[in-house]
């Protein structure tokens, strides 16, 4: 280091310039790198939500494109976004989001349910229950939300919507049973959901 | 300090968790098994390598006064970018990692060596500095994690496939089958406890070294003037 730097560096404006300087290339690189994965990212989450709702949605469900084919249902900070599945312009099958308070935080269910109110699929989006516990909701861990597949309403009955702690039909895990619980609270809630709005989202 | 002192250093005499007892919040938080503490370790790695290298670069300009704003302004950028690349362009990995990588920025490990050793280091041996007490960091998590997921739910690397790839299915082991697990060993204060046996240990081991270096040195001595 040079003796002119040193004696530099200790001036009171070299530090209010040299923290701005900084602070100004830092934010540069925000910027540029902001702009440069805007577009990828955007892309990379259309994908992810895609692959999610075919998850739920059997194949040869919709032949149309459910990323664009939306409907909010409700008003306000409640409203649901329903993607409509349709096969040569009839509705086959909506997909929507529900959420309920799981052990740690909100659990959100991504659905699908088909124009006769049976399940064809249940996923589960975001969650942040106890590792190794509360976490074999998700499909790449167990299998136990193929369960919902063809439920619905009337089948079980609305007294059998439970963990069989609970005296329902549904299974719990060993050492977590408010996780389970809220998703089939979840699920149910939103079968109820789709069998009062069910003209609304089949229009 | 040379180069074999800086890894034995980073890896053991002076770990960050072990020795500095730094970054224990990260450390808590992800450790409930051995593939979340690798790919916690692995993350963290890479950033402390870059941020010890920028700061190793730019350590001549700033002045002391105001090197800690600067070198947090730094290692937030980095953390933000990466963040941001690997949504864009890895964004399997990121589903994985992105966790962690928000942790990432609250780790005072980071910043503690950026002014604990790299503004003090040419670029070279900050960069070491960086990889040694990453890989330090990165075992000491596998280690608590491991243990955490064989009391705690009796397997081993559980999940290691979508962290490293199908080719690491291998090492996802489960040990004990049908076993009903300690639940309190997945919550954080089963790391503590595993955190406390473990210092505890260390201290033991290295308490023993030093007798027998101590023991061996009195013999060599003696010897000597004999």
């Amino acid at each position: 280091m040079s003796a002119t730097l040193a004696a530099f560096r200790d001036r009171l404006a070299y530090q209010g310039v040299s923290l701005g300087i900084v602070a100004l290339l830092a934010t540069t690189a925000l910027v540029v790198g902001n702009q440069m994965t805007r577009e990828a990212i955007v892309q990379a989450e259309a994908a992810d939500l895609a692959n999610l709702l075919a998850q739920v949605l059997p194949d040869g469900t919709a032949d149309n494109d459910l990323l664009t084919d939306i409907v909010k249902v409700g008003a306000g900070e409640t409203a649901v976004t329903v993607h409509r599945a349709r096969k040569a312009g009839v509705p086959t099958a909506a997909v929507f989001r529900m959420a309920e308070r799981g052990y740690a935080a909100d659990i959100v269910v991504l659905m699908g349910v088909a124009a006769d109110g049976r399940l064809l699929g249940v996923r589960i989006v975001k969650h942040a229950e106890t590792p190794g516990l509360g976490d074999k909701i998700e499909i790449a861990k167990a299998k136990w939300v193929l369960d919902f597949d063809g439920k619905s309403l009337g089948e079980p009955p609305a007294e059998k919507w439970a963990v069989k702690k609970d005296g329902g039909v549904f299974d719990q895990f060993a050492g977590a049973t408010i996780t389970p619980r809220a998703v089939v609270k979840a699920v149910k809630r939103g079968l109820e959901f789709f069998s009062a709005h069910r003209e609304e989202i089949l229009s | 300090m040379n180069a074999r002192g800086i890894v034995r250093d980073g890896l053991w005499d002076n770990n960050v968790v072990f020795a500095q007892m730094l970054a224990l919040c990260p450390a808590m938080a992800v450790t409930t098994s051995g593939t979340n503490g690798l790919g916690m370790g692995l993350a963290t790695t890479a950033v402390l390598l870059v941020s010890n290298i920028l700061v190793a670069l730019i350590r001549d300009f700033v002045s002391p006064q105001v090197r800690i704003p600067v070198f947090v302004v730094l290692i937030a950028t980095l953390v933000t970018l990466v963040d941001l690349v690997l949504n864009a362009w890895l964004h399997d990995l990121y589903k994985v990692l992105g966790l962690f990588i928000a942790l990432i920025v609250v780790n005072c490990a980071i910043l503690g060596r950026a002014e604990a050793f790299a503004s003090k280091s040419p670029v070279l041996g900050a960069a070491l500095d960086g990889i040694a007490m990453g890989l330090g960091f990165t075992f000491a998590l596998t280690v608590i994690g491991l243990i955490r997921e064989l009391l705690g739910s009796g397997t081993l690397f559980a999940q290691a496939s979508l962290l490293l790839g199908p080719q690491f299915a291998f090492l996802e082991t489960t040990v004990i089958p049908n076993y009903g697990g300690v639940l309190m060993m997945v919550l954080p204060p089963g790391g503590f406890l595993v955190l406390g046996v473990l210092l505890a240990g260390k201290r033991v081991l290295d308490a023993r070294v030093a007798a027998r270096k101590s023991r061996l040195a009195k013999t060599d001595f003696s010897t000597e003037t004999a």
